[in-house]
């Protein structure tokens, strides 16, 4: 038993350089920067379920550079033809970024004659708005915009 | 004490896309805002508008604290007859606000 105390094999030179620098590298990885990005999801999955969502269809008119987050003006526009077989049910506005991802959602029907709305939103920073929109056959259409915001809401007060 | 303003077109031809466009004066507070003391400013919110087309229910919206300000909406609907379009907004507790507009269909 009192033979070898000299070498440990568990701490040799390598061994611990090789732990530090992985340490290292576990602290330089950034923090979960976007955990509204999963509070978004959690968001849509509340209001559509755990359904497949496509990309298309759902058009977005914004800003590109928005100076007052406050009040951003939002334009949808679905490529539907808004008959009495095929319409849209339902167009959502979710954000990435504000502390409530869900903004608004509508309701809609074969009476709307046209898939277009329009609102003004508040933007909580720079962020892609993500809107999804619910055909009456119950698929899901998505479509974002980027927006740079110069003044976000809920940050200067 | 809430201000609304509607656009709805008086005449109309029957099947006409038409566009109908409201907005409430409302502060929308979001509940994330603080007072010069530091204390947090409770959310006072409207939280859904409805619009009817003679007592037919054709567009609903539910708004959280991301809407701005004076919740302005646009949206469309076909004019199918003379009548009333009627815009309902109900706050978080239950307030109700409605105003309402006459569109003669040709």
């Amino acid at each position: 038993m009192i033979g070898k105390p000299d070498k440990h094999p568990d701490f040799s030179r390598r061994g611990v350089l090789g732990l530090g620098a992985g340490l290292v590298s576990v602290a330089l990885l950034p923090l979960p920067a976007f955990a509204a990005e999963d509070d978004m999801r959690a968001a849509q999955v509340k209001l559509f379920g755990d359904r497949p969502i496509n990309v298309g269809r759902v058009n977005l008119k914004v800003p590109p550079i928005a100076e007052n987050g406050y009040s951003v003006p939002v334009s949808i526009n679905v490529d539907s033809p808004m008959t009495s077989g095929d319409y849209v049910k339902r167009i959502a506005i979710f954000s990435p970024r504000n502390p409530v991802s869900h903004i608004a959602d509508f309701e809609l029907g074969p009476r709307s004659g046209k898939a277009e709305v329009s609102t003004r939103v508040r933007l909580g920073g720079s962020q892609i708005l993500n809107v999804i929109a619910e055909m009456s056959d119950g698929s899901l259409w998505s479509g974002t915009a980027e927006i740079t915001v110069t003044l976000a809401a809920c940050i200067i007060m | 004490m809430a201000s609304i303003r509607l656009s709805v077109p008086s005449k109309a031809a029957s099947g006409d896309v038409i566009e109908l466009k409201a907005l409430i004066q409302y502060p929308m507070e979001s509940g994330y805002r603080r007072g010069s003391r530091g204390e947090a400013i409770a959310r006072d919110i409207i939280t859904k508008f409805e619009c009817t087309y003679d007592g037919e229910v054709i567009f609903k919206a539910s708004f959280g604290p991301g809407v701005a300000a004076n919740p302005f909406l646009s949206f469309h609907t076909v004019a199918t007859k003379t009548g009333t379009i009627t815009f309902k907004w109900t706050h978080q507790h239950g307030e109700v606000w409605s105003d309402s507009a006459e569109i003669i269909v040709t």
